[in-house]
């Protein structure tokens, strides 16, 4: 079974990624960075990563979501965390990373926040 | 409790993290620790293990990573010793500073300080960089 599994929905033009399993260094990380590699080559330049199902993830899980920050901000687009567990709430924090990332409880709120 | 130690020796590749981690939970479940402490433990031997394959051995798969878990009187030891040419923990940059917050990696030793009570580097006699992670129980 993949380490991670990504669910592609969409929502008027914002792409939600529904995402359940582990963000770790190999499999978890090439996943999520090929994901947004190919949404960004697909003009899809919105994109809410809905995190509810992700129980672990690791410093290399992080810097992915780091990288993929960048990469779709270069692009003039918006990346959203939806549904946090508290486990990446807490890596968040200690990387003093909570306050870059725009991160929502719930869905609609998440959605009506995009330009 | 008895005291308890296990060693294992893995190849320099990414599964070694996995199996080093699937170690880490047993010998948590064995040590009757709680979800926190096991989560922490399984957090720092993941790191301490991922820079032990990526920095340390630099991914040749003839070198090892040796892994230790000791049970003492009041708390849970872990070692994790490369064959790399040494490593100064002193010289990597602080991720939390404003300046590193936005880069993709380096914030490994950071998890490993936050999840375990103490962390100490140090130069093997027989070559390689050994570190040393203890939390109380």
């Amino acid at each position: 079974m993949a380490e991670l599994s990504i669910k592609e929905r969409t929502a008027g033009d914002i792409t939600i990624l529904d995402m359940d399993g582990k963000i770790t260094i190999g499999e978890g990380s090439v996943a999520l960075r090929g994901t947004i590699r190919r949404l960004l080559e697909e003009g899809k330049k919105k994109i809410l990563l809905n995190l509810g199902g992700v129980g672990y993830i690791d410093s290399s899980g992080i810097g992915e979501l780091v990288s993929s920050f960048t990469s779709i901000n270069k692009e003039q687009g918006q990346l959203k965390l939806l549904s946090l567990t508290n486990k990446l709430k807490d890596l968040l924090g200690i990387t003093k990373l909570l306050t870059v990332f725009d991160v929502y409880e719930n869905e609609s709120d998440a959605l009506s926040s995009f330009k | 409790m008895t005291e308890e130690t296990t060693e294992l020796a893995l190849p320099s590749r990414i599964e070694a993290i996995e199996e080093a981690t699937l170690a880490a939970k047993e010998f948590a479940k064995r040590s009757g620790l709680g979800d926190d402490a096991a989560y922490g433990i399984d957090m720092a031997v993941r790191e301490a293990v991922t820079n032990a394959v990526l920095h340390g051995n630099r991914r040749d798969y003839a070198k090892t990573v040796e892994i230790g878990f000791k049970r003492l009187p009041g708390a849970i030891e872990i070692t994790v010793r490369d064959q790399g040419e040494g490593f100064d923990a002193g010289s990597v940059p602080d991720p939390t500073d404003p300046q590193n917050i936005m880069k993709t990696s380096g914030r490994g030793i950071l998890f490993m300080r936050n999840f375990m009570d103490e962390v100490q580097w140090s130069r093997h006699p027989d070559g390689g960089t050994v570190v040393r992670m203890t939390k109380k129980r």
